[in-house]
C-alpha cells in the first residue's frame, strides 16, 4: 500500500531541522496569524513588529550585535508586510539585499493591496515573491516546500504529495 | 436529541447563517482550521485582538473626524488598518464598509465619511454580538465534554 509521502512528514529531511522564518508585520493580529500558519507548517518562527527590530534580529541593526548566532538559528526565510509605518517592507527588503551577509536569504513581501507598480518594484529589488494578504495555509505550504527544495534537492519529493 | 447534539447543531447553523448573510467569509474558516490541540483557543484569541484593535481604531476615526480641519490622510490610515484586520479574520461586511469609507476619504467628503463611520460602528457591533454568541455556544459544548 504505497502512498505518496505527505508534505508534513519530516523523517527523511536533513537533520529534521525546521526552517527558521522571520515574520515582520506591525499588526499584532497578523503576526499571530502568520506565526500559526508557519508553526502549523513545521517552521520555527520569530516575529518582529517593525523593520528596525527585524534588522536588529538579523544583526544588521545600529548596535551591530547579532541576536541569532550560529548556524542553528540561521534565518531561512523572511516574510514582511509591505505597509508598515516608518520603514516599509520595501525599505527592509532593500536593506537586506544590500547586506553581504543577508542578501541570499529569500524575502517574501505580503500586502493587502494589489498594486502592480508596487509588486514590480519589490520583485525588481529581489523579493522572491509578492503574496496578497490574508496569507493562506496553501501559500505557506508552498513556501515551505520551496525552502526544502533549495536546501536539499533530494527532498523535492516531499512536495509532490500536495 | 441530546444536549450535545443540539449545541453542535446550533453552532453549525449559526456559522452557516453568518456565512450566508455575509458577516463572515472563507477567511474565518481558515482561522478555524488553524485551531488545534496546540492552540485550542486560537480563534477566540485572534478575534479578541480584533475586538481590541477595532475599538481603538473606531475611537481614533471619530476623533479625527471631529477636528475642525479634518486630516483625511489620518482617517484613511485608521480605516486602512481596520480593513486589514477585518480581512484577516474574514469579517466581510466590515471590510466592505472600510473599502467604501476609503473612497470617501480620498474624495475628502466629511459628510459621507461620517456616514461610513456610523455604518462601520453598526456593522462592527453586529458582528461582535454574533461572534460572542458563537463563542458562548462553543464554550457550552466544551463544558458539556465536547
Amino acid at each position: 500500500m504505497a502512498s505518496p509521502p505527505s508534505s508534513s512528514s519530516s523523517s527523511a529531511s536533513t537533520g529534521d531541522e525546521k526552517p527558521h522564518v522571520l515574520a515582520v508585520d506591525d499588526s499584532l493580529l497578523d503576526r499571530k496569524l502568520i506565526e500559526k500558519l508557519l508553526t502549523n507548517s513545521s517552521c520555527k518562527v520569530t516575529t518582529a513588529e517593525n523593520g528596525q527590530k527585524a534588522l536588529e534580529l538579523l544583526g544588521l541593526g545600529d548596535d551591530g550585535q547579532r541576536t541569532f548566532n550560529g548556524d542553528a538559528s540561521k534565518v531561512n526565510l523572511i516574510i514582511t508586510d509591505y505597509c508598515m509605518p516608518g520603514m516599509t517592507g520595501y525599505d527592509l527588503l532593500k536593506k537586506i539585499k544590500e547586506s553581504p551577509t543577508m542578501k541570499d536569504i529569500p524575502v517574501v513581501v505580503v500586502s493587502s493591496e494589489n498594486v502592480p507598480t508596487r509588486i514590480k518594484k519589490c520583485l525588481d529589488e529581489g523579493a522572491q515573491e509578492f503574496i496578497m494578504k490574508p496569507l493562506q495555509l496553501s501559500d505557506v505550504k508552498k513556501l515551505r516546500c520551496q525552502l526544502t527544495k533549495f536546501s536539499n534537492p533530494h527532498n523535492g519529493m516531499l512536495c509532490m504529495g500536495r | 436529541m441530546d444536549v450535545m447534539s443540539q449545541l453542535r447543531r446550533q453552532l453549525l447553523e449559526h456559522t452557516a447563517f453568518l456565512r450566508k448573510e455575509g458577516f463572515l467569509d472563507d477567511q474565518f474558516e481558515q482561522l478555524q482550521k488553524l485551531q488545534d490541540e496546540n492552540s485550542p483557543d486560537f480563534v477566540v484569541e485572534v478575534v479578541s485582538i480584533f475586538f481590541e484593535d477595532s475599538e481603538k481604531l473606531l475611537n481614533n476615526m471619530a476623533k479625527a473626524l471631529e477636528q475642525k480641519i479634518v486630516d483625511f490622510k489620518q482617517v484613511d490610515a485608521h480605516v486602512h488598518q481596520f480593513k486589514g484586520s477585518s480581512a484577516s479574520i474574514g469579517a466581510m461586511r466590515v471590510k466592505n464598509v472600510c473599502i467604501e469609507f476609503r473612497n470617501y476619504c480620498e474624495a475628502q467628503n466629511v459628510e459621507e465619511c461620517f456616514r461610513c463611520m456610523q455604518k462601520l460602528q453598526y456593522e462592527y457591533v453586529l458582528l461582535k454580538n454574533q461572534l460572542e454568541y458563537l463563542f458562548r455556544v462553543e464554550q457550552q459544548i466544551r463544558a458539556a465534554g465536547g
